[in-house]
């Protein structure tokens, strides 16, 4: 091995790359290539040809336009609680959380060495029609005498939000970990009170990382069947729920491959919009760092 | 302007206590529910104390072969995923090679596909090459989606190398290979063992990729899956509350570790 890695210089990284990436183009790409083939083929379980069936996509769009419409809605409102959650609470840590940082951190995702899917149980207990939120939300009178918070569209955003968090805080942390003290006393020299010191040095140097926790709640959030599942009812059903039904269940791969790649599509939409709206130069200085 | 600074302050020192606290609410009522002596099949309302479910905690048919999966498979996964990943962090980092920007988008895109898509895609490809679903198919589903976030780790560890300590071992006589395992690797080794530990927690975790290539075996995530539309036996919370005790207190240990010996430091 000594004398390979002296021989030829050139070879040396691509033999270090060759095993892992072959396995992410076979393993990733190649099936990507056979999920586009199938969204173009048509015909019925087991059966099913080639032909560029461009109808898959606007069948599934059609079909299921409340589902699409719901999930971006859902993952949009729970990224929004989410990033209001989190932003303080990332804040707190970085600039307050002195030698304790560490342990902080690790209360953040302690509660995620929890099964995804236990978790979800534990809401599914909190959220009962017996338990204890939803009675003291009636003695107060913000639920009606026969309301309910299990199976309706709170349940299943009060889910996807705790779900998804620490994606949220592990990011905007990083990033606000990395904002220099030093700026933020220079801006109150230069007189800028807190808010404003605030608004114009510590939130502009944080947004690489609200940006990458908004991508990386938002997008498992939009594709998220779980706690529609578990919390929710079919009026809940996002398309997540759908993709998991035509695959697994009703066996219509070419609807479930397009409704693949019409969410894809629409994460990726959704996102390079709001790259634009945060500023894109600064993004890729996030992701250099 | 001094007491509304004080209220400020302690606004925020609440808020973040309020945000911590809520992330333990679920947990709570997991830890809490373990205990519970629940009537029916569903551990849904309290009923009583019990430590019976923790001195059982097998006690439910299938539950120990599913746990027996899960940890082999995170076992599998992690290691093969850190080895392969540590190695791409190595070439990206070290070396300057035609089509590194190809390989950074290759590892950057499937942390932001969605895993259902993920799953989706993997399965048409075992179906196209009749590969039959099971252990293996799942082995490859987790190796897959582990790479990513081995080499984000790992890179972010090399990046912050001192090189010099490598031509100082050179000039003392060693050669590359001798240099690699004895300097760097050790010295980046904090950072591969911290991959390897993330890649072993996003195995043990899965359940929608895993759901898709599953075929008839039955993990973890997959056992509480399947049992949640049956049944909840309190079994599930003892296990779940186990695998977080024995992580946290491994972390936390780690921390007080840590800081105790930063104090000694200074």
């Amino acid at each position: 091995m000594g004398r390979f890695f002296h021989r030829s210089r050139w070879a040396t990284p691509y033999a270090l790359l060759t095993p892992g990436t072959a396995w992410l183009l076979v393993f990733f790409v190649v099936p990507m290539y056979y999920l586009a083939k199938m969204s173009l083929e048509q015909g019925l379980f087991p059966i099913f040809s080639f032909g560029w069936a461009w109808h898959n996509f606007s069948d599934a769009v059609t079909e299921f336009k409340p589902q699409f419409i719901r999930s971006i809605e859902y993952a949009g409102i729970a990224t929004a609680i989410a990033l209001l959650i989190s932003y303080p609470l990332a804040y707190w840590i970085a600039f307050r959380g002195g030698r304790w940082k560490n342990l902080f951190l690790l209360l953040v995702i302690a509660p995620f060495f929890v099964t995804y899917l236990i978790r979800t149980l534990a809401w599914e207990t909190i959220l009962a029609d017996n338990g204890v939120v939803v009675r003291v939300l009636k003695d107060v009178h913000v639920l009606g005498a026969d309301g309910r918070l299990l199976a309706t569209s709170v349940a299943v955003v009060a889910g996807i939000t705790y779900n998804f968090l620490p994606f949220m805080v592990l990011p905007l942390y990083v990033s606000l970990e990395q904002v220099d003290p030093r700026l933020i006393e220079a801006a109150s020299d230069l007189y800028a009170n807190s808010a404003r010191s605030f608004a114009r040095v510590t939130l502009p140097l944080s947004l690489p990382g609200v940006f990458a926790g908004v991508l990386l709640t938002f997008i498992p959030a939009a594709g998220d069947f779980i706690n529609a599942q578990l919390l929710g009812t079919p009026q809940q059903y996002m398309i997540g729920n759908v993709i998991q039904s035509q695959f697994l269940e009703l066996r219509d791969y070419p609807t479930a491959a397009a409704l693949s790649f019409v969410l894809m599509g629409a994460i990726l939409v959704l996102v390079l919009i709001f790259a634009r709206v945060l500023g894109t130069d600064r993004l890729t200085a996030g992701t250099a760092a | 302007m001094k007491a509304r600074r004080f209220v400020r302050r302690h606004v925020l020192d609440a808020y973040a206590l309020l945000a911590l606290l809520y992330l333990f609410v679920p947990i709570s009522v997991v830890v809490a529910f373990s205990f519970n002596n629940p009537l029916g099949r569903f551990n849904y309302t309290w009923q009583g104390f019990t430590f019976k479910n923790w001195t059982h905690p097998f006690n439910y048919p299938g539950l120990s072969g599913a746990i027996k999966v899960s940890i082999e498979i995170a076992i599998f996964s992690s290691i093969v995923a850190t080895i392969l990943g540590t190695l791409i962090a190595l070439a990206l980092v070290r070396y300057k090679f035609r089509g590194s920007g190809s390989l950074n988008l290759l590892i950057f895109v499937p942390m932001t596909t969605p895993e259902i898509v993920m799953g989706a895609s993997l399965l048409t490809l075992f179906l196209n090459w009749k590969i039959p679903q099971g252990f293996g198919t799942i082995l490859i589903a987790h190796i897959l989606f582990n790479i990513s976030y081995v080499v984000v780790t790992v890179r972010a560890r090399l990046v912050g190398f001192d090189r010099h300590l490598e031509e100082a071992a050179m000039d003392l006589g060693a050669n590359e290979f001798v240099t690699f395992v004895r300097v760097t690797l050790p010295l980046i080794a904090p950072g591969i063992f911290a991959a390897g530990l993330l890649a072993f927690a996003l195995s043990i975790d899965d359940f929608v990729i895993t759901y898709f290539n599953a075929g008839t075996t039955v993990t973890f995530p997959l056992f509480v899956w399947g049992a949640a539309r049956v049944a909840v036996p309190p079994q599930i919370n003892v296990i779940g509350s186990a695998i977080f005790l024995i992580a946290v207190g491994g972390m936390l240990a780690n921390i007080l570790l840590q800081n105790r010996r930063a104090r000694v430091a200074t």
